[in-house]
């Protein structure tokens, strides 16, 4: 969990209104080159329309976010050039129903990347290995567990050699038993330097995993800090309120 | 008996050469049809807003025209236009003008069915899609045309049937296909019921042997979770 001072990531006052609703009121943070950082929050917060406007599969309304030296919110920055270096774990894994796991991480390498088959199969193959799906590779999405499809959508993300993961809550949609398995991919994922922002209500990898959490709160960040800090001294009194009804919720942490 | 059974069997080689026009009408506006159709839905589903009302007027238009009275407008305009300024070019052989006005007619039948069937395409798959950096394009091409295709292939296959049935209105505007061959037939030898009976039966093993070509069709392509096994599924819950 080596974190350099390189800044993967840079926003800047992020802005996103739905209608009358502003879903996110001004969110600036960084993250660094092998940082996770987590995000918590309760629902309806704008976690999934901050993560998504990082990869403007939705179009902030004001604020600038940067990848590196490029900024992504630039109306002259290819778009698709962008997401191919952040990969997208989305809640529901949406992965493509008629291909096979292996035709789902080979996809993106053979027509974005335009890799030629032999090398997109080779790539695709470690990738389903490194989440150990590797004999799973035939079967298609219905043939899988949830725990399964979602360590395949996480290949899928991974073979595209991303310099950052984004992860909305990659675990909210499994089945008590099969969220472990998803966990200790991610958290293989961060100890080999893996950058990546992770929306979880898992404060347990939160905790352990994680270099930064944020707390955030009706679109704007309550909190930030180190896990020390915030789970165990947080100094908004929000934060504690919410803290306590979580473990609540999903028991100690 | 055996005379109107020879009958039959002599007026067979015909009938079938009017059996294969149909074919070949039917399969050619299927086509026309669905390269329309898919287009049409696609424009539907995904289209701005002016442009999925465009498609839409299309489709209704398309519907709420009889098939027949279609036929014998466009082959008539067509054809006055083209005396009118001279331009031979569009003086088209009726079986074109037929594959056109069937074509149309169909696709906005199958805009129907590819419309229901992309939008039972989860939306998410193509977030993923856009996520790893495919272009809107690419999305529609990879992820919502081979699932579309599958899922439309019953509602297909329905069109097929209906279709077929109705390209005997091709008649009407001189096209030599299965019905038009029976009608001559029948005229000559005055033998309408038998002819017609016959004519009958050929309809019903086309009909029969394409859904089931489809139904083959079906079944090759199906995948796990998608169409082809849901109707398994489906019997197995109830
Ligand atoms: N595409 C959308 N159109 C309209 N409202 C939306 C859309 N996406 C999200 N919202 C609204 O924005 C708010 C924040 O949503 P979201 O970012 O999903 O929150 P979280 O991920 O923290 O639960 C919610 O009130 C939600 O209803
Ligand atoms: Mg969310």
């Amino acid at each position: 969990m080596a974190v350099s001072s390189n800044i993967v990531v840079r926003i800047e006052d992020l802005h996103k209104r739905y209608g009358n609703e502003e879903v996110l009121k001004g969110v600036s943070f960084t993250v660094r080159q092998g940082e996770a950082l987590a995000i918590i929050g309760p629902s309806g917060t704008g976690k999934s329309t901050l993560l998504r406007c990082i990869n403007r599969l939705t179009e902030p309304d004001r604020g600038r976010i940067w990848l590196e030296d490029t900024e992504i919110t630039s109306p002259q920055t290819d778009i698709n050039a962008i997401r191919q270096q952040i990969g997208f774990v989305f809640q529901d894994f949406n992965l493509f129903a008629h291909l096979t796991a292996l035709d789902n991480v080979r996809l993106g390498l053979l027509k974005v990347k335009r890799l030629s088959k032999r090398e997109a199969t080779e790539r695709a193959m470690q990738e389903l290995a490194r989440v150990g799906l590797a004999e799973h590779a035939e079967k298609y999405p219905a043939q899988l567990s949830g725990g399964q499809q979602q360590r395949v959508s996480i290949a899928r993300a991974l073979a595209m050699d991303p310099k950052l993961m984004l992860f909305d809550e990659p675990t909210s949609a499994l089945d008590p038993e099969l969220i472990g398995e998803v966990l200790q991919v991610m958290q293989d994922l961060a100890e080999e330097g893996m950058t990546m922002v992770v929306v979880t209500h898992e404060m347990g990898f939160a905790r352990s995993v994680c270099d930064e959490v944020i707390f955030m709160e009706k679109g704007v960040i309550v909190e930030q800090g180190p896990p020390q800090q915030v789970f165990v001294n947080p100094k908004q009194p929000r934060t504690r309120q919410f803290l306590g009804k979580i473990s609540e919720l999903y028991g100690g942490t | 008996m055996l005379e109107k059974l020879r009958l039959v069997w002599e007026s067979l080689p015909l009938l079938l050469q009017g059996a294969i026009v149909t074919l070949e009408l039917t399969v050619s506006l299927l086509l026309v049809g669905l390269v329309l159709g898919v287009l049409v839905a696609l424009g539907q589903v995904y289209g701005p807003r002016p442009l999925a009302m465009l498609m839409s007027a299309y489709e209704r238009f398309f519907r709420a025209m009889p098939i027949l009275v279609l036929l014998i407008v466009v082959n008539f305009g067509l054809a006055f236009v083209a005396n009118t300024y001279q331009w031979d070019w569009l003086r088209l052989p009726t079986f074109a003008v037929a594959v056109l006005v069937f074509g149309l007619h169909s696709s906005a039948y199958q805009s129907q069915i590819f419309r229901g069937a992309i939008q039972a395409i989860k939306p998410g798959q193509l977030l993923a899609a856009r996520a790893l950096g495919m272009t809107r394009l690419q999305a529609i091409r990879y992820i919502t045309l081979p699932q579309a295709l599958r899922l439309a292939i019953p509602g297909w296959s329905n069109e097929y049937s209906g279709v077929l049935k109705d390209t005997s209105f091709a008649f009407a505007i001189g096209v030599t296909e299965l019905a038009r061959q029976g009608w001559q037939i029948a005229t000559r030898t005055r033998e309408m019921f038998l002819i017609f009976i016959t004519v009958a039966l050929i309809y019903l093993v086309l009909t029969y042997l394409g859904t089931w070509l489809l139904e083959l069709v079906e079944r090759r392509v199906s995948v796990p979770g998608l169409a082809g096994q849901r109707r398994e599924e489906h019997g197995r819950v109830i």
